[in-house]
C-alpha cells in the first residue's frame, strides 16, 4: 500500500516537493555536466571565460570587437564634420543628435566642431587602429604563429584589455561633461589645452589608462616573442608579421612613457595649477592670467611627438606585417627579400625615435635642429621604401589569387606609397613652411592610415576570419566592400592634396570658405568629398553584414583554407578557448614562406612539416635535410 | 566556436613554458625578462621627467638652490633608508634561495619597514612645505619637486603593497611552488632597486644642486 499523497519516483515513494527537488537537482546536474563538457573538462565560470578571460584568443576577439566599434564611432564623428565642411552653416536633422548645446537647430557650433575633431583623432589612433592592429591581431595571431600555448603573462593580458576598455569609456563619457569632450586637437597643445574645458582632464585620465594598457601589452608581446617561440622557430624563421609586432611592441614600450610624463604634468597644470607648460605673462581673452609662469609650451610638443612619431609607425608596422602574410599566401611564392625586410623594419624602429621634431619645423626651434630632423626624416624613408619595394617585387611573375584579403593587400601598396611619398615634402623644412597645417598634411597621413592601415586591417580580418570562426566570409560581399571602399576613400582624400597646396588650413570650421584665394577650391571639392565620405559608409554595410552573417552561416572550412605555411594554420580552426593552442606542440623545420617548392607535393610547405625523406642519390641534388642543416 | 567539439579531448592542460626556469638561449625566465623591459619603460618615464626639469630649469631666470628650500638632512636619512632596503631585499631573496622562508620573510618585512619609514619621512617633508605655503602652484621649482618626488613616492608605495602581499597571502606559494615564489621576490627586488636608483638621482638633482 503506497503511503498517502506520495508519488512513485523510480523505486521510491516520496512527497511531491521532494520529487520536484530531485528532478530539479537532476536537471541542474545534467546542465552542469553539459557545461563541463562545453568547457572541455575545465570548470570555469562564464565571467572568467568571456569577460575576464585570460585566453589570448578571446582577449584578441574582445580587443577586435571593441576596436571595430570605436572605428565606426570615430568615423561617425568625422561624417558629422564632413556635413559641416561640405555645407557650412546648414541645418541637418542628424546633427541634432549632438544636442542643443553643440548644434542648436541642427547647425554645428565651432566649439562642437573642435570637439569632434579632437575626439576623431584620439579615438581613431588610440582606441581604434592601435587596439585593432596590436591588441586584436597581435593577441590572436602572434602566439599561434610562434607555436606558443598562450601569451607569457595571461593575467597581464587580461588587465591590459581591462585598462583599454575603461580608457575608451572615459573618452566617451567626456562628451557628457560640461563643456563637452576635449577640444584642443588630438595633440592637446598647451596653453590652449591647459585652459580648455573640463573634457581635457577626462582626456588625460583616459590617456593614462590607455598608456597603462599598451605598456602591459607591449611587455607581454616582447616576452612572448622572445621566450615562447616553438622549437626550431629561430629568429630568421619568424613570420614577418611577428617581426612587425616585435618592433611595434618596442616602440610602444619606450615611446609611451614620455607621453605619460607629459600627461601627468598637463594634469598637474590643469588641476594643481602648476606651470610646466604655461609661460609667464599669459593673456587670455584680454585678461592677464596672473599665473606663476616659467613653463614651456614647446616642452609638451617635444614630449608629445616623442611618443606620437613612433606611434605613427605603431599604426603602420602591424599593417605591413599583415600585408606580408597575405601577399606571400596569395602569390604562392616566397616573399622577396625577407632578410632585408627584417633589417629594414628594425632600422625603421630605431630611426622612428629620432625624427619627432619634424612635426615642429614651424615652432621656431632654429635651422640647425630643423636640418638635423630633416636629415633623419629623409633617412627613415629608406627602410619604408625597401619594404614596399620588396612587396612589389614579390608580385613579379606570381600567379596571383585575387581573393578579398589579397585585393585589400594589393590596394594597400599604392595607397601606402602615395601616403609615404607625399610625406617627403613635409619632411623638408622649407617645403613644410607652405604645407604645414594645411589639408595636404591631412591627406598625407590619412593615405597612410586609412587606405593604408585600415585596408591592411580589412585584409587581416578577411584572411584570419576562417581561423577565428572556422567559417569563411562571403567573397562576393567582400569584393563589393573592397571596390566601393577603394573608390570612395580615394575620392575623400585625394582632393585634400589639392586643397592643401592651395593653402586651405586644416583647422577651419567652414572648410576654407573664408580663404579668398582658395575659396573656389573649397567650394568645389568639399561637397564632393563629403558625398564620398557617406558613400564610404554605405560600402561598409556589406562588410558589417558579412561579418556577423558569416560568423553563424558562413561556409565551413577546414583548419587551413588558404593553403598557408605559418604555424597558426597548424592549430585547429577556431582553436578552443583556454586550452593551449595546438594538439601537438609544433616543431618548426623551415622558413615562413616556402610556397611552390619544386618537387613538393603541394604548393605550400608548412613550417611544422618535417623534412621529407631524401630523394635517391642518383638525382644529383642535395637531400632536403642536408640543405636544411646547411641553412639552419 | 563549435566546430571542435571532437578535438578537445586531445588538448592537455597547458603550462606556459619558461614560467619558472630559464630558457636556455636567453638565460632568463619570463618574469625576469618582463621586469627588465618594464624597467626600460620606467627609465623612459623618469628620463622624460628629468629632461623636462632640465629644460625648465635652464630657461628659468631664477631657480632656488635645493638646500635653500628643502630639508637636506631628512632626505639624506631617506637615502640611507632606501639603500638599506635594497640590501634587505637581496638578503630576502638569498635566504629564500637557501630554503629559509623564515629569514626570508623577516627580510621582506624589513624592506617593507624601510619603505614605510621613507614614506613617513616624506610625509613630514610635504607637511612642512604645505605649512610654509609652498604648493606645486607656487613656482616651477616646487612643481618639479612635488611631481618628481610624488611619482617616485607612488612607486615606493606600489612596491610596499607588493611586499605586503608576499609577506602575507602571497607567501603561500612557497609551499606549492618554491622556485616560483623565490623568483617573484627576485623580480620585485629588481623593481625595488630601480626605485632606489631613481631616488639616488633625485636626491642630488633636487636637494643638492
Amino acid at each position: 500500500m503506497p503511503p498517502k499523497r506520495q508519488l512513485r519516483v523510480g523505486r521510491d515513494w516520496m512527497y511531491p516537493g521532494q520529487a520536484k527537488k530531485l528532478l530539479s537537482d537532476a536537471i541542474k546536474a545534467d546542465k552542469e555536466e553539459q557545461q563541463q563538457h562545453l568547457l572541455e573538462g575545465h570548470h570555469q565560470h562564464w565571467i572568467r571565460r568571456y569577460v575576464f578571460s585570460t585566453d589570448h584568443k578571446w582577449i584578441g576577439i574582445q580587443y577586435g570587437i571593441t576596436a571595430l566599434f570605436f572605428l565606426l564611432f570615430g568615423f561617425g564623428l568625422m561624417l558629422l564634420m564632413r556635413l559641416q565642411l561640405g555645407w557650412p552653416g546648414k541645418s541637418f536633422e542628424i546633427m541634432k543628435v549632438l544636442g542643443e548645446t553643440r548644434a542648436p537647430g541642427g547647425i554645428l557650433l565651432p566649439e562642437a566642431y573642435n570637439q569632434l575633431g579632437a575626439m576623431h583623432g584620439t579615438i581613431m589612433v588610440f582606441l581604434a587602429i592601435v587596439p585593432l592592429a596590436v591588441g586584436a591581431f597581435g593577441n590572436y595571431v602572434v602566439p599561434l604563429q610562434i607555436g606558443a600555448p598562450d601569451m607569457a603573462f595571461p593575467k597581464l593580458n587580461m588587465v591590459s584589455y581591462w585598462c583599454y576598455l575603461p580608457g575608451g569609456l572615459v573618452m566617451l563619457a567626456s562628451f557628457a561633461v560640461p563643456g563637452g569632450a576635449a577640444n584642443s586637437g588630438w595633440t592637446s597643445y598647451p596653453p590652449l589645452s591647459v585652459i580648455a574645458t573640463q573634457g581635457q582632464t577626462w582626456w588625460i585620465l583616459g590617456m593614462v589608462l590607455l598608456i597603462t594598457s599598451s605598456l602591459l601589452g607591449s611587455v607581454n608581446f616582447l616576452v612572448t616573442i622572445i621566450q615562447l617561440r616553438a622549437k626550431g622557430l629561430t629568429w630568421s624563421r619568424l613570420p614577418f608579421f611577428v617581426w612587425a609586432q616585435f618592433v611595434t611592441a618596442f616602440l610602444l614600450l619606450l615611446a609611451f612613457p614620455p607621453l605619460e610624463a607629459a600627461a601627468v604634468m598637463q594634469l598637474m597644470d590643469r588641476v594643481a595649477h602648476t606651470n610646466f607648460f604655461l609661460p609667464s605673462g599669459l593673456v587670455i581673452s584680454g585678461q592677464i592670467l596672473g599665473n606663476a609662469g616659467g613653463g614651456n609650451p614647446l616642452l609638451w610638443q617635444h614630449l608629445f611627438w616623442f611618443l606620437a612619431h613612433p606611434e605613427v609607425y605603431v599604426l603602420i608596422l602591424p599593417g605591413l606585417g599583415i600585408i606580408a602574410e597575405v601577399l606571400a599566401n596569395n602569390t604562392r611564392k616566397p616573399l622577396w627579400g625577407y632578410r632585408s625586410m627584417v633589417g629594414a623594419i628594425i632600422f625603421l624602429g630605431f630611426m622612428s625615435f629620432v625624427v619627432w621634431a619634424h612635426h615642429m619645423f614651424m615652432t621656431g626651434m632654429g635651422t640647425t635642429i630643423s636640418a638635423f630632423f630633416q636629415t633623419t626624416t629623409m633617412i627613415i624613408s629608406i627602410p619604408s621604401v625597401i619594404i614596399l619595394s620588396a612587396f612589389f617585387i614579390s608580385l613579379w611573375g606570381a600567379s596571383i589569387r585575387f581573393t578579398t584579403p589579397m585585393l585589400f593587400a594589393l590596394a594597400f601598396l599604392p595607397m601606402f606609397g602615395i601616403g609615404g611619398l607625399t610625406g617627403l615634402p613635409l619632411g623638408l623644412s622649407a617645403a613644410d613652411i607652405h604645407l604645414h597645417d594645411t589639408y595636404y598634411v591631412i591627406g598625407h597621413f590619412h593615405y597612410v592610415v586609412a587606405p593604408g592601415t585600415i585596408f591592411a586591417m580589412f585584409a587581416g580580418i578577411y584572411y584570419w576570419f576562417p581561423k577565428i570562426t572556422g567559417r569563411q566570409m562571403n567573397e562576393k560581399l567582400g569584393k563589393i566592400h573592397f571596390w566601393g571602399s577603394f573608390v570612395a576613400i580615394n575620392c575623400i582624400f585625394f582632393p585634400m592634396f589639392a586643397q592643401g597646396l592651395a593653402g586651405v588650413s586644416r583647422r577651419l570650421y567652414d572648410g576654407g570658405e573664408q580663404y579668398a584665394h582658395a575659396k573656389h577650391m573649397a567650394l568645389a571639392t568639399n561637397p564632393f568629398m563629403s558625398v564620398a565620405a557617406f558613400t564610404l559608409l554605405v560600402f561598409q554595410l556589406p562588410f558589417i553584414f558579412n561579418f556577423f552573417k558569416s560568423m553563424k552561416w558562413g561556409e565551413r572550412v577546414d583548419s587551413n583554407p588558404w593553403g598557408a605555411t605559418t604555424l597558426e594554420w597548424a592549430a585547429a580552426s577556431s582553436p578552443p578557448l583556454g586550452h593551449g593552442n595546438f594538439e601537438v606542440v609544433p616543431t618548426v623545420y623551415r622558413g615562413p614562406y616556402e610556397y611552390s617548392v619544386p618537387g613538393h607535393a603541394t604548393d605550400f610547405s608548412p613550417q611544422n612539416e618535417p623534412d621529407v625523406a631524401p630523394p635517391p642519390p642518383s638525382s644529383g641534388i642535395l637531400p632536403a635535410t642536408a640543405v636544411a642543416q646547411k641553412e639552419g | 566556436m563549435d566546430s571542435h567539439a571532437t578535438t578537445h579531448s586531445a588538448h592537455q592542460d597547458f603550462e606556459i613554458p619558461f614560467n619558472v626556469h630559464a630558457r636556455p638561449d636567453t638565460g632568463l625566465y619570463n618574469a625576469k625578462l618582463g621586469i627588465w623591459l618594464f624597467l626600460a619603460s620606467e627609465v623612459m618615464l623618469f628620463g622624460a621627467l628629468f629632461s623636462s626639469l632640465i629644460v625648465i630649469r635652464t630657461a628659468a631666470p631664477h631657480w632656488p638652490r635645493g638646500w635653500e628650500e628643502l630639508n637636506v638632512p631628512l632626505a639624506t636619512l631617506n637615502t640611507f633608508v632606501l639603500i638599506a632596503s635594497s640590501v634587505t631585499v637581496v638578503l630576502a631573496w638569498a635566504n629564500l634561495r637557501l630554503g629559509n622562508l623564515k629569514l626570508g620573510k623577516i627580510f621582506i618585512g624589513l624592506t617593507l619597514f624601510c619603505g614605510l619609514i621613507f614614506m613617513v619621512v616624506k610625509a613630514f617633508e610635504y607637511g612642512s612645505k604645505f605649512a610654509h605655503h609652498h604648493y606645486p602652484s607656487t613656482n616651477n621649482f616646487f612643481a618639479t619637486y612635488f611631481v618628481l618626488t610624488g611619482l617616485h613616492g607612488l612607486h615606493v608605495l606600489g612596491g610596499m603593497i607588493v611586499f605586503a602581499y608576499f609577506l602575507t597571502w602571497g607567501s603561500k606559494m612557497w609551499f606549492t611552488e618554491r622556485a616560483r615564489f623565490t623568483n617573484r621576490i627576485e623580480v620585485v627586488g629588481l623593481y625595488w632597486h630601480f626605485v632606489d636608483l631613481v631616488w639616488i638621482f633625485l636626491f642630488p638633482t633636487l636637494y643638492l644642486l
